[in-house]
């Protein structure tokens, strides 16, 4: 045995010693999570990553900022402006009109049953969106629809001659409602629950009328929920694809239903634009979410 | 400030539950109508002995068992994984499971078509099997944030650390600590986010749809578009299942962990029965 052999030999024998201190520092119980980052990773990033990417770059390949630009054009303007529209007045009559029933079921002074029963339903409702719903109300405000045919009949009030259709942006945004509400409901009633009893009592100590207590209070308490729940609702609205195709077909041409004739038949004919138009609506989404987390954060301020 | 009779609550209380139980009940009404000058549940006979929605109705069924099974596979052992060794890990954790909310199902299955599409490293879009796979896949994402939700709420509440290492000083292997100690004590919130999954998945359109699967979602809106009497029928129906999954699904976010899913059934003698 040579000098070289034993050395190598010497070697080898000392060499796993690092490699399993190594092993040892090396912290693997991240494996542990990884089936759920890589599925997430493959499911869920890289599509939307995917077409990110797309929309900075032309058909050939190169990155350009044409199809963002284009994203400004009379025509996709009209769609996100017809969609804003209608994500706005659903969010906000969802809004003023969940703020209202939240404080008549929990300040309100109703029998205790009230809240459980509002609560539970609003469970269920804020989950009926789609075609359902838009079955539901073509039972009711259609043409032939039973408050259309009592109003008619009963009281001699034809609601389709008087300007309503239910097919039409006001019977969307009526038809939206049935799950707004209940989702306004939902999550402004923590905050409601909030306000606390003493908050009250001081401000009637110190002579405050109920009007003066709500409006220097109470609602500057709430305002961050509400405006929080507000951005919410209309995230809710602006993502709603398939109440507003139940109801009146590919006429209603909001984004999401303008994306869903693309990715059927490439109306665009430019698929980077399509690309650009799934960007612009993932931003709009981030960015009313991200806002609601902020002024949920801030709300939260109050309730420590 | 004195309390009278809470004249404006009321009001408001029975506007808003006229809103919400007019349709409901014009729906049920629209649904009798189909016989002209009678009521009767001829809507009801035409929707159950319609082969099409059978198919679409056991397709969107199995669909949704196997997104509710999957999803439960990713994210129980991850939750606890992540609760256990890695709560470092947990904000990336936790951002990626709210992230579905942020991303439109339209835009998602955009994603989906273009990057599992025929010339990809993972061309799911051509075979049949695969593109089943990829609705599944999407139902898993879409339900992400539910699930999510209610196993991390149900994990909250037992004490992880403590019931790991006493299954593990009785010489339980990692998998059996998984299997027969955390499982049964979070059963209930994995069946609460199931019937929240299923409930979200057995009618959903744009995925079923846009990836061109036979599935309840589709049917359902051709139904809207060629007849008249039968799309109430379905939505009293769609309404009532729906109603089933959210009560079932309160029902077993409220139990205690541990317990049994349903009462055991046995045969006690009179006198043990309590008065």
């Amino acid at each position: 045995m040579s000098m070289a052999d034993a050395a190598s030999k010497g070697e080898r024998m000392l060499d796993p010693m690092p490699a399993m201190n190594f092993a040892r520092r090396w912290n693997w119980s991240w494996l542990g999570a990884a089936p759920f980052l890589l599925f997430c990773l493959t499911f869920l990033v890289a599509p939307v990553l995917y077409l990110v990417n797309g929309a900075f770059q032309n058909p050939a390949g190169t990155y350009t900022l044409d199809n963002i630009a284009a994203l400004f054009s009379p025509n996709m303007l009209a769609a996100f402006s017809l969609s804003m529209r209608l994500s706005l007045f659903s969010a906000a009559i969802g809004s003023v009109f969940g703020l209202l029933l939240a404080y008549a079921v929990i300040l309100g002074g109703l029998p205790s049953w009230v809240r459980p029963a509002f609560m539970t339903f609003s469970g269920v409702a804020s989950n009926f969106a789609g075609i359902p719903l838009a079955f539901a109300f073509i039972a009711t405000l259609g043409r032939l629809g039973l408050v259309t045919v009592v109003l008619r009949d009963v009281f001699g009030f034809n609601i389709y001659s008087a300007g309503f259709n239910l097919f039409s942006f006001w019977g969307l945004a009526l038809t939206y409602l049935y799950f707004q509400l209940p989702l306004m409901l939902l999550i402004v009633t923590p905050a409601m629950d909030g306000l606390k009893a003493e908050w009250r009592e001081a401000a009637e100590i110190l002579g405050a009328t109920r009007r003066q207590y709500w409006r220097m209070v109470a609602l500057p308490v709430l305002a961050p929920s509400v405006l929080g729940c507000f951005l919410l609702l209309f995230a809710n609205a602006f993502g709603t694809l398939v109440t507003v195709y139940a109801l009146t077909g590919s006429r209603f041409g909001v984004v999401p239903i303008v994306l869903f004739q693309q990715i059927q038949g490439n109306v665009l004919y430019n698929p980077n634009l399509g690309y650009a138009l799934a960007f612009g609506m993932v931003v709009i989404m981030a960015v009313s979410n991200i806002l609601y987390l902020v002024l949920r954060n801030r709300a939260e301020r109050w309730q420590k | 400030m004195k309390k009278g009779f809470p004249f404006a609550s009321v009001m408001i209380a029975i506007l808003a539950g006229a809103y919400f139980l007019i349709p409901l009940y014009a729906t049920f009404q629209f649904s009798l109508q189909m016989v002209r000058g009678e009521w009767s549940l001829a809507a009801y006979r035409a929707v159950l002995g319609s082969n099409v929605f059978l198919a679409t109705l056991s397709f969107s069924a199995i669909a949704s068992f196997t997104a509710i099974v999957l999803g439960a596979l990713i994210v129980v052992p991850t939750i606890y994984w992540v609760r256990l060794k890695l709560p470092r890990l947990r904000p990336l954790i936790e951002f990626l499971s709210l992230l579905p909310l942020i991303i439109p199902p339209v835009v998602l299955v955009f994603g989906y078509i273009r990057l599992f599409g025929s010339n990809s490293l993972l061309p799911l879009t051509t075979s049949d099997v695969g593109t089943n796979a990829l609705l599944v896949v999407g139902y898993v994402v879409l339900s992400l944030p539910y699930m999510f939700r209610a196993v991390d709420n149900g994990m909250s509440v037992i004490d992880i650390a403590t019931l790991t290492e006493a299954a593990e000083s009785l010489g339980a292997s990692r998998l059996r600590t998984i299997v027969s100690v955390i499982f049964p004590n979070v059963r209930s919130a994995i069946v609460s986010g199931a019937f929240l999954t299923f409930s979200i998945s057995l009618g959903e359109f744009v995925l079923a749809s846009l990836l061109n699967r036979p599935a309840f979602g589709p049917y359902l809106v051709q139904i809207g578009q060629d007849r008249a009497y039968e799309p109430a029928a379905l939505a009293v129906m769609t309404f009532a299942l729906t109603w089933a999954c959210m009560l079932m699904m309160q029902i077993f976010a409220t139990k205690k962990p541990g317990t049994r899913l349903l009462p055991r059934f046995r045969f006690r003698p009179a006198k043990e029965m309590p008065a």
